[in-house]
């Protein structure tokens, strides 16, 4: 039971957990059962270190507008957003647009 | 025996384009769906045409690129290289950086510039505030507070640009605004009632009045989200890291709310810069206090000049002023007698001198009283 993602933050998203970029999470639940809602769930749970950091990534139950999410390097939005179902060895992509250029 | 499934490409999620390869992306613009190589195309276009159509060069001219080592100018620079060699501009480029002086954050994005400079083969140009103006940002905060740190900066950036330029024979920065920092200031301009900085603050090449260096924008009608994208896709080197002085609380607000409509309403950002590009204030009604003002007229010296609410001192217009005026102080070209950079410091010397000789404690005895004071009840 439970299957593996990458997860990465990027664009100075990595504040919120801890400096590190990247990482391996396992979804205890079974593939084909769990979708990008679940994942934010869990991250939410074993990522993000302080939970004062939780509204800097969501807003409304959702990623917070403003940062980009990737999945395998495409667009959420051509991939269902919150209802793309996952699957092992899948890589999320958050990137924070709000930093000055 | 397994049997291994090949992954079906949806037809869906085919590039609306070339409708042969897998779409990566959606245009906030137009919701169209491409893939990476007609993304690139498109977005270069784009930028080609905003430069043409405004004029922004001329062949033989020498830009200067504002680098702060972020998305948006490491983007300008790759993209205006890509495009000078493409269409044959003529430009000759520099990178042009300011150091703030602010520890933790400019000196580990001016890191990154120093790599763009051997990516982009562009030379680089560091003016620096302690050089400048004989502070950093970090001692004008730890002296002015971090409240108003968004303002000394961008004074002292906009005047060090233009000395930086000069420096380098240039009369033109570009820089990286983006079509959402275009939107976040109109929105600020509009929700703070400042009519007269709203009229301009969509205009594609700004330049004030007495100073030689021009400025513009190419990624006035670019957005961030696709910024973004074509620095991840291309795996630029950029640095992205907040400011150690995070942004005002006001126009941190303003951005979060432009970026909630956007998500709802991904066009907003262009309807708002082209509301701010069609909006022509009518004309500033004229004092009706004229009988006052006759016999005033007969009493005024010559030597009479405009006092401007921050206290700064106007040239008098009609007779006096024109393009080339200097600061009294620091020589540099300025509309006013003191430009605003030396006015702000000035500021800053008083503060100085006086937590030096009492550590500021007027300040915090006065705070304390006011706070022994709400605590009254009666």
């Amino acid at each position: 039971m439970g299957f593996k993602v990458k997860v990465e933050f990027l664009g100075g998203l990595d504040v919120i957990s801890g400096g590190v970029r990247e990482h391996k999470l396992t979804i205890p639940l079974e593939e084909g059962e769990a979708t990008v809602k679940d994942l934010i769930e869990n991250i939410t749970k074993t990522i993000i270190a302080d939970p004062k950091d939780i509204p800097v990534f969501i807003e409304d139950d959702t990623v917070r507008p403003g940062i980009l999410v990737l999945i395998n390097d495409t667009d959420w939005e051509l991939e269902g957003m919150e209802d793309y179902v996952l699957e092992s060895g899948d890589v999320f992509t958050f990137t924070s647009t709000l930093h000055g250029g | 025996m397994t049997e291994i499934k090949p992954k079906k490409v949806k037809l869906t999620a085919l590039c609306e384009l070339c409708h042969s390869r897998k779409a990566v992306m959606k245009r906030p613009k137009n919701l169209q769906k491409l893939c990476k190589e007609c993304f690139y195309k498109v977005f270069e276009t784009e930028i080609h045409h905003t430069i043409v159509d405004a004029e922004l060069f001329k062949s033989g001219d020498k830009v200067a690129i504002g680098a702060s080592g972020g998305k948006d100018s490491t983007v300008l620079a790759s993209v205006l290289k890509t495009l000078n060699e493409r269409y044959n501009y003529g430009l000759e480029l520099v990178l042009l950086s300011i150091d703030e002086g602010i520890k933790g954050y400019r000196d580990d994005s001016l890191a990154t510039v120093k790599r763009n400079q051997v990516q982009y083969d562009m030379p680089l140009e560091i003016i620096s505030y302690r050089d400048l103006y004989n502070w950093t940002m970090d001692e004008i905060v730890s002296c002015a507070g971090i409240r108003s740190s968004c303002t000394y900066c961008g004074v002292l950036r906009r005047q060090a640009l233009d000395r930086g330029a000069a420096k380098l024979g240039i009369n033109h920065v570009v820089t990286g605004h983006n079509a959402d920092d275009m939107a976040e200031t109109v929105l600020m301009n509009l929700l703070r009632g400042d009519t007269a900085r709203l009229e301009k603050s969509c205009t594609i090449l700004t330049q004030s009045a007495g100073s030689p260096i021009k400025r513009s924008k190419p990624f006035k009608y670019t957005y961030q989200k696709e910024i973004v994208l074509y620095a991840h896709y291309k795996k630029l080197d950029y640095f992205s890291t907040e400011c150690t002085y995070a942004p005002e609380a006001f126009r941190g607000t303003a951005r979060e709310l432009l970026k909630s409509l956007e998500a709802i309403r991904p066009s907003c950002i262009m309807d708002i810069i082209y509301s701010g590009e069609h909006l022509v204030l009518a004309p500033k009604k004229k004092k009706t206090t004229t009988s006052y003002k006759k016999n005033r007229k007969n009493v005024a010296t010559p030597e009479e000049s405009e006092v401007n609410a921050d206290g700064s001192v106007s040239l008098k217009r009609k007779t006096e002023f024109k393009d080339g005026n200097r600061c009294e102080k620091c020589g540099y070209l300025s509309s006013n007698r003191i430009c605003k950079a030396c006015m702000l410091l000035a500021g800053l010397e008083v503060d100085r001198a006086k937590i030096s000789i009492d550590n500021n404690t007027a300040v915090d005895g006065a705070a304390k009283l006011t706070k022994t004071l709400e605590q009254l009840s009666f």
